[in-house]
């Protein structure tokens, strides 16, 4: 392809984003992937670590899409099943139309053109005794490549692309700092003009000034090259910044998966909310606004033996019977919003007369300012009142103020207990 | 120092050849260099700052811009054992009226552990394996203090439950890797926290993990400096963290302090350009922002080959605004800018005042 095909190619696709007829470019579906617990001296499974446990989601051309969640949440076991690094377990990969769910080796070699990878570390993903010259030209090595004007000129130009000097062609690894690697390894993934980067924690081991620097060549190349781009991070503030879209995982499940700016601005799984008043904000007179702050209770639970019904209940504040047992799917509440919660914060309750809060979930409450509590309560009832054009707006407000107060009641009564 | 002798004679305590610094922790143009294969690291180079009981320091900068190796002079831990003899140091660490460089070894040993203490990032490689969590913090308590094992095991214990940790007495034995990351974080500053130190150092102590964690631990560390009224160095590469927790703010490049001040002051008046830098870097949670972040350009400084004058002039977009190469060939004092807030920088007061107001301000 060339760079003005391509480049008409990426203003198509941005243009013609919000089109849902447009087929995406990777689309999952119920994918799984566990890994087996072995024990004993006849190495017996007694037990799966449920790392991916049933997703659905999928990447529209020309597309950022963040996925965000805690350590062990399997959103970097995620990434090595799309790129198929791994095997799944089950469900369907689908990569243009093509399933590559069970691909072997060998049926997925010339996908491999166009699916690449951005590893973490930049230490551990260069080897040490080739020069960078042999690193950036083993894509066209393997795939039997022959660029126009040669291989070296070719990676002396993706050398210059990405911020390099073309003489370091012939240097090691060891001689470039952690941001320079980084953008070998950039270099590299995008030799074969790949269609789609998943790219792993590219900027968490670097320091910020450097960080900044490969966000916006990342940013840059996605512009030039037309490039959709999964990108897996723990830093919200670093999804916030590059997503278009953005899915929330926990225990190997995708929460939530909405517009960036919707999930940023009103958030509506209660562990989405969680996760994003965690994030310190380097602003101090926001320290004032603690109370803001959701802090949940204990760790994650292990995803050996992930809970019963909505995997985040044990840690969340709102949960009642119905999240012990049933399962909440993945609907799209808010039009380019999809959220798995029977009692979503920002919108309308799912299960109204299920209101009776688990003893977990009254303790977790305890650890959430009042405020917060008041507010949810009167932001959901204010879409609920929205969402039903017969009730009188004023029956509405005070319905808000009355559910709000209760809530104050509510909260009021359970400190006691709380301390 | 013109910045020491004018608080001083503010304050009107005696200089510190008289005795008595001022400040609980006081480090006066601490140097740390370490000789290699290769040449001298300058890995810090003339750093001077004070901190007060009860209030908390933040230390920012890159990785290489020395922020570890001050805390790990403080408590004297370059100088064991072998590491001792690859090592120079130089300057004055006043703590709580006692020099620590000059100290003799076993002088600095009574007191780390018991008046300073360390959090480390990495409890797990932090904590001993082999040992249960609960007798590796009764060892801490029982160095400094002559009880038997029952009363230290109760210490222990009470502390545990503390910092958090649910069911403590029956947590007490076990071993680090039946721990979660949180809970051995929590577990360390327990230990850190069992002889009631009075500085207490932490090493970037949330960096490895969750945010969700690192709020917990956050809040933990706050509770319990109000509790004690310990001082606190708090060490990060993460402007969020220091923005939520720390009173003061030390910005480190190149092994030397660039700016210092208090918190609001390096967040809405910063006059550094590398702290210009660090704020533009950094992706916010807190605002859509759909501009470019701006970055630093090129790379950190090779603490070997320190660029001469000032160390940031290689990646400072005003390098050439001061007349006469200045930046190049003389190194910056650290100056006192007005209410505690120091900078070492070339660029005049008013240059500095309208970089800010017109250039970086309306970008970030």
């Amino acid at each position: 392809m060339s760079e003005t095909e391509t480049r008409a190619g990426t203003s198509a696709a941005r243009t013609e984003k919000p089109a849902a007829d447009e087929k995406p470019l990777l689309k999952v579906e119920g994918l799984v992937k566990h890994f087996p617990v072995k024990k004993g001296l006849l190495q017996r499974q007694v037990g799966a670590v449920k790392a991916v446990d049933g997703i659905d989601f999928e990447v529209r051309r020309g597309e950022t899409l963040g996925v965000v969640g805690e350590s062990g949440c399997g959103k970097s076991t995620m990434g090595r099943l799309i790129t198929r690094l791994l095997e799944p377990s089950g469900g369907k990969i689908e990569f243009d139309g093509t399933d590559i769910t069970h691909l072997g080796t060998s049926g997925m070699r010339p996908l491999r053109r166009d699916v690449q990878m951005i590893f973490q570390d930049p230490y551990g993903s260069l080897n040490p005794r080739h020069t960078i010259g042999t690193i950036v030209s083993a894509p066209f090595r393997l795939q039997g490549v022959e660029p126009e004007g040669g291989v070296k000129k070719e990676v002396q130009r993706l050398l210059e692309l990405v911020g390099l000097s073309p003489e370091h062609y012939n240097r090691y690894p060891h001689e470039f700092s952690g941001g320079q690697r980084q953008r070998i390894g950039i270099a590299r993934a995008l030799a074969l003009k790949p269609r789609m980067v998943v790219a792993d924690e590219p900027v968490s081991a670097l320091d910020v000034s450097i960080q900044a620097q490969v966000v916006n060549l990342m940013d840059d190349l996605q512009d030039e090259l037309g490039l959709t781009y999964v990108i897996i991070a723990h830093d919200l503030s670093v999804v916030r910044h590059v997503s278009d879209r953005v899915a929330v995982m926990y225990l190997g499940k995708i929460v939530e998966l909405a517009d960036r700016d919707a999930l940023y601005t009103s958030p509506m799984h209660p562990y989405t909310k969680a996760l994003m008043s965690a994030v310190p904000i380097p602003d101090p007179k926001r320290r004032t606004a603690k109370s803001e702050r959701i802090l949940l209770r204990g760790d994650v639970p292990s995803p050996i033996a992930p809970p019963s019904g909505c995997r985040f209940h044990t840690r969340c504040w709102k949960a009642t019977q119905i999240c012990t047992t049933t399962e909440p799917p993945l609907a799209e509440l808010r039009p380019g919003q999809r959220v798995a919660c029977h009692h979503p914060e920002n919108f309308e309750d799912q299960q109204p007369q299920d209101t009776v809060l688990l003893s977990v979930a009254k303790e977790a409450a305890a650890l959430v300012a009042d405020e917060v509590l008041a507010e949810s309560a009167q932001t959901s009832a204010a879409v609920a009142a929205e969402r039903e054009p017969e009730a009188s707006g004023e029956a509405a407000e005070t319905e808000a103020e009355a559910s709000a107060e209760e809530v104050t009641k509510k909260s009021a009564s359970k400190e006691p207990e709380g301390k | 120092m013109t910045e020491l002798s004018k608080t001083e004679a503010a304050v009107g305590e005696p200089t510190p050849a008289g005795g008595t610094p001022r400040a609980f922790l006081d480090v006066r143009d601490l140097k740390v260099h370490f000789p290699t294969d290769d040449g001298l690291v300058k890995s810090v180079d003339g750093l001077s700052f004070q901190l007060e009981k009860g209030k908390t320091l933040g230390i920012v900068g890159e990785s290489g811009s020395g922020k570890s190796v001050t805390s790990l002079a403080v408590l004297g831990l370059h100088r064991l054992g072998n590491r001792g003899k690859n090592v120079q140091m130089s300057g004055e660490i006043w703590l709580d009226g006692k020099e620590l460089v000059s100290a003799s070894p076993d002088e600095v040993r009574r007191l780390r552990g018991r008046e300073m203490a360390m959090i480390f990032q990495d409890p797990l490689s932090a904590m001993h394996p082999y040992y249960t969590v609960g007798n590796q913090i009764v060892e801490a308590y029982r160095v400094h203090n002559k009880v038997d094992k029952k009363t230290a095991r109760k210490r222990a214990v009470e502390l545990l439950d503390r910092v958090g940790i649910p069911e403590p007495a029956k947590r007490f034995d076990n071993y680090p890797h039946e721990f979660s990351g949180g809970m051995r974080q929590r577990a360390m500053i327990a230990m850190a926290l069992v002889n009631n130190p009075e500085l207490l150092i932490a090493d970037e102590p949330t960096t490895a993990l969750d945010v969700t964690v690192q709020a917990q631990i956050l809040d933990l560390i706050r509770d319990l400096q109000k509790e004690f009224g310990s001082a606190v160095i708090i060490i990060t590469h993460d402007l969020g963290v220091v923005a939520e927790i720390a009173d003061d703010i030390l910005v480190m490049y190149g092994g030397r302090c660039v700016e210092r001040g208090p918190v609001d002051k390096i967040f809405y008046e910063p006059q550094h350009p590398y702290t210009w830098g660090l704020l533009g870097s950094m992706p916010r949670i807190d605002r859509a922002q759909t501009d470019r972040l701006i970055p630093v350009k090129g790379q950190p400084p090779s603490l070997i080959n320190v660029p001469s004058g000032c160390a940031f002039h290689p990646r400072c977009p005003y390098e050439d605004v001061p007349e006469g190469g200045v930046t190049r060939t003389e190194r910056p004092e650290l100056r006192e800018v007005g209410g505690r807030h120091h900078v070492a920088c070339h660029l005049s007061q008013e240059d500095r005042s309208r970089i800010w107001t017109e250039e970086i301000a309306p970008k970030l």
